[in-house]
């Protein structure tokens, strides 16, 4: 019988299992195989912050989400087409979500007396017709990978571990996508464990053979290459692109670049990262704590280098004292703070935008500094190399804001032409800026920034610290009106940035009824959100700050072109307060905070709501 | 050493090329001013050209040091100044790096970072002001002072149990230990000078009188009439000798230090020999630290050799690229699966 192929413009998947069912490999392989057919996507893993939780358990979920399609995806998907449940758990934690009519995908062998007990499932709902509303396919995986891999050397709980390879060969199938890539991908990984390679071939292949073979499947789905902007891609997480944008913004000044990091969770992927481009000349150094990471790093900028530090909101608390330090101290520095679920511990592996009031103000004193946030994965790039170029430009600490979402989350990367990247103009002071008065540290550029003076530069010896400085001298001083100019221009050198930040893109109309005005990771949401209001005719654009300290110039003209603003924010309104200041006018606010992303439909609605 | 010397002729440094204009603020009488002037009269004849100094301190008053050097510098918080030198020696490991600290600074609020700026072995000099006492906030008790110590904030005796910063070093496996008396001048530009030619983490424990809030503390061994006899001064392959008339040294006995006359009974030939390589050694002799029984120990109590951190990245960094080739943006970038869109 020949199987029917359907065309869709997009669709959404969800992989879920026990945290040792490895989900998230599942997930980033059907990813890459989607990126190379050329669709556009976006995923979001969602994991529990327990390494292993116990076996079957509901809190053991681990769960990998991506969209793609064959035009431009902006989110990961709100709620899933299909949904791959290799236990009662994942199939308990995540239906839910799953969309009316939609598919789902079992390990029938996994749902045990034991197993289901476990995860609170009164009877087998994949036998006592209560998921009748869904299209179930209820495989036994397990069995069918033990059959397939009887005569192969793997012991039988290896054999098991490779049903998630066949669950990945059924979708390769259902959605016709190459499992070449992913075979060699396997040879490569295990090249020192061929059996274990090959079974997991096996296993795929006998997977997308079943699907391709047995006529409980009777349609496939084609989902067309996506109208990209032409060039070259890769898929990018978040982390990985801050990693790169930092290694970039290095080279392109003629730097080295000194990373100073504590692992945490959602942010240790940068360090992992650097850690491996010695080859780069990269210098990383965990440090033993929050603490030591800062201030190595100032240390390293101190000395001349691109210097960074890398953490999430914990971190962020720790570090306060030290990016005071980097700022009376006038030294560049990139702060990435990759925002988590919080206050305290929180929630480590949960996306939040909770920290960006700390971010512009939570330190002792006056204490400007310039933030930026990156609103996609691979936007993380621009945003690490922006942050650093700035920072070196301006002589100032900057923190770059991503979250756990866009971090952990990924999309496809138009590559950038090194070559075509900007150069970031750098310039150390030598003897011949020794004056009458001998050498100034503190003397103020046109942008009021001091020199970079940096130890091992003979004449130039001088000193710098936390206690309040003479400008121009250097020396330390406690004098009330030099305080007074101290204190101005901190602030004022923040504010120069501003002739940086380009004319602000709104997304629609320049002038109208709603302006849906978000930072970060909430782009693709909202960005999804407008286009239906305004497919619908409603007057509503889209502005998204990059820039949140300082605002660009033009914030206010832009905002004077609507009637009603609304800022959607995973917090409880932190831009919104900020922007009262500014703008001093009523502002709606969307606030949630679960832990994860907006669905485009709830700034929909809320639009609605506002258009009455 | 022909090399060195002609080097330090050639920089041709003397001890005013250290001594910036500014006035220096301790309190008269402070044990800091004669740190800072052996400091200024050692390094001159060390080899090391002035820009290449950087010295970096915490907060307290012996963390004002820096401004008192006519060279690099970086007063930066409290218990922080290892972590900012470790950055500094590895953005420029050129660099000779000083870490200027103090009890409260580097053994409370920042004895996280000095232990395992210790273990790691980073080619710096870390100079701890030891007073016992917080001097920069008027006089409350340290995490060395002794037990009993009646202070601002312990006005009926501190039940706090000190640290013993050398034994902590030796304990966070740091392979230079040195112990001198601030108004010990050839003991201090001993220190100074094998601190800043060892290679590694090199710790230095100065016993700094605080004229204000704890004047008195090491008066045995300050005291110039009866410091022979409270003070033991090391030196490695040598037998502990010490006394005003040579004639006391240190035996083992039961497995402990014990001091004995020299005469009849007990000749050089019993007595122990210093070595700077063995743990047991240094040990023994920060033992008798808080003994009243037996002398104060000063001198390089600890010298050996491990691979530095800081060379050891250098060292790794050329490696992986001799290995990989040098990385290019190009070949990071193309570095995942790739595909072309037309």
């Amino acid at each position: 019988m020949a199987k029917k192929v359907i065309s869709i413009n997009e669709a959404t998947i969800r992989f879920a299992g026990d945290s040792g069912d490895g989900m998230q490999l599942t997930g980033t392989r059907f990813t890459e195989a989607t990126a190379i057919v050329g669709n556009d996507l976006k995923t979001i893993p969602n994991y529990p912050s327990e390494i292993r939780a116990p076996l079957g358990t509901l809190a053991g979920v681990s769960a990998f989400q991506l969209m793609f399609g064959s035009q431009r995806v902006f989110t990961p998907g709100d709620l899933p087409d299909t949904l791959v449940a290799m236990n009662p758990a994942a199939l308990k934690v995540h239906l839910k979500d799953l969309k009316k009519g939609g598919t789902i995908l079992a390990n029938a062998n996994a749902f045990s007396e034991k197993n289901l007990k476990m995860a609170t499932w009164e009877a087998n709902p994949l036998t006592d017709g209560s998921l009748d509303g869904y299209t179930v396919y209820s495989i036994e995986m397990s069995k069918l990978v033990g059959k397939a891999l009887e005569n192969s050397d793997l012991t039988s709980k290896g054999i098991e571990r490779t049903k998630n390879m066949f669950a990945l060969g059924v979708l390769f199938w259902m959605y016709n996508r190459p499992i070449e890539p992913t075979e060699a991908w396997l040879r490569k990984k295990f090249a020192k464990n061929p059996s274990i390679a090959e079974a997991n071939i096996t296993a795929m292949k006998t997977g997308y053979n079943y699907g391709e073979t047995t006529e409980i499947f009777t349609t496939s789905y084609a989902v067309e290459k996506a109208d990209l902007p032409k060039g070259k891609y890769r898929n990018i997480t978040g982390n990985v692109a801050v990693a790169y944008g930092l290694v970039a913004a290095a080279e392109k000044a003629g730097k080295e670049l000194f990373l100073g990091s504590y692992p945490i969770t959602p942010a240790s992927e940068i360090l992992h990262t650097l850690s491996g481009l010695r080859n780069h000349g990269v210098k990383t150094f965990q440090a033993e704590d929050e603490i030591a990471g800062i201030t190595s790093a100032i240390g390293a900028s101190y000395a001349g280098d691109l210097a960074v530090t890398t953490t999430s909101g914990p971190g962020m608390a720790l570090k306060t004292e030290a990016i005071g330090l980097a700022i009376i101290t006038e030294l560049p520095l990139v702060i990435v703070n990759v925002q988590r679920g919080g206050p305290s511990t929180g929630m480590p592996t949960k996306m939040e935008q909770s920290d960006l009031l700390q971010a512009v103000h939570g330190r002792n004193s006056d204490a400007p500094i310039p933030v930026i946030a990156a609103q996609d994965p691979a936007d993380c790039f621009d945003c690490a190399f922006e942050a650093a170029r700035v920072a070196m430009k301006y002589m100032t600490p900057v923190i770059l804001l991503t979250d756990g979402y866009l971090g952990q989350g990924s999309g496809p990367w138009k590559i950038p032409d090194p070559k075509k990247l900007p150069k970031i103009e750098v310039s150390h002071p030598d003897s011949s800026a020794i004056g009458e008065d001998g050498f100034m540290p503190y003397a103020r550029d046109e942008n009021e920034t001091r020199p970079w003076a940096i130890p091992g530069t003979p004449g130039l010896e001088h000193r710098i610290g936390g206690l309040e400085k003479e400008n121009l001298t250097g020396m330390v001083s406690q004098d009330p009106e030099n305080h007074q100019v101290m204190t101005d221009i901190r602030a004022r050198k923040v504010e120069n940035i501003t002739q940086d930040i380009p004319p602000s893109e709104i997304h629609g109309d320049t002038k109208g009824k709603v302006l849906v005005l978000g930072w970060g990771s909430t782009h693709g949401a909202i960005h999804v959100a407008v286009e239906r209001a305004r497919a619908k005719g409603q007057s509503v654009s889209q502005l998204h700050l990059r820039w949140v300290s300082p605002f660009p110039s033009d914030l206010k003209t832009v905002c004077d072109g609507f009637d009603e603003i609304l800022i959607p924010e995973v917090n409880s309104g932190q831009l919104a307060l900020l922007l009262k200041a500014e703008l001093i006018r009523p502002i709606h606010q969307l606030n949630i905070v679960r832990g994860e992303p907006f669905r485009a439909s709830e700034i929909e609605e809320k639009i609605n709501e506002i258009l009455g | 050493m022909s090399e060195t010397i002609q080097g330090i002729e050639e920089l041709n440094l003397t001890r005013k090329d250290f001594v910036p204009g500014n006035e220096v603020r301790w309190c008269p009488g402070c044990g800091d001013y004669s740190v800072l002037a052996n400091m200024q009269k050692t390094l001159p004849v060390l080899g090391v050209k002035k820009e290449n100094y950087a010295f970096i301190s915490g907060i307290g008053c012996s963390s004002r040091f820096p401004y008192y050097m006519d060279t690099y510098g970086f007063h930066s918080i409290h218990g922080r100044a290892p972590a900012i030198a470790s950055g500094v020696k590895l953005a420029n490991p050129d660099l000779t790096v000083w870490v200027i600290t103090g009890d409260g600074d580097g053994f409370s609020i920042g004895g996280n970072h000095m232990i395992h700026a210790l273990r790691r072995n980073i080619d710096m000099n870390i100079m701890l002001f030891n007073n016992r006492i917080y001097g920069l906030t008027k006089g409350q008790y340290s995490p060395t002072s002794l037990l009993g110590k009646k202070t601002k904030s312990s006005p009926f005796g501190s039940v706090d149990r000190p640290f013993n910063p050398s034994a902590v070093a030796l304990g966070a496996n740091a392979t230079f230990i040195a112990r001198a008396l601030d108004v010990d001048a050839k003991g201090l530009q001993e220190s100074i000078k094998r601190s800043q030619r060892h290679k590694g983490a090199s710790f230095i424990e100065v016993y700094q009188n605080c004229l204000i809030f704890n004047d008195g503390e090491f008066a045995d061994v300050e005291n110039k009439a009866t410091r022979p006899d409270s003070a033991l001064f090391v030196v490695h392959g040598e037998p502990m000798i010490f006394g005003k008339d040579k004639d006391k040294g240190i035996i083992m006995k039961d497995n402990h230090p014990k001091v004995v006359h020299l005469g009849e009974e007990w000749t050089e030939e019993d007595l122990l020999i210093h070595d700077e390589t063995n743990p047991i050694i240094t040990n023994l002799l920060l033992e008798m630290t808080f003994d009243p029984k037996n002398p104060t120990p000063f001198g390089v109590l600890r010298a050996v050799d491990a691979p530095t951190y800081d060379e050891m990245l250098v060292d790794q960094i050329r490696e992986v690229t001799e290995i990989k080739g040098k990385g290019t943006l190009e070949d990071l970038f193309y570095s995942g699966d790739v595909w072309e869109v037309k």
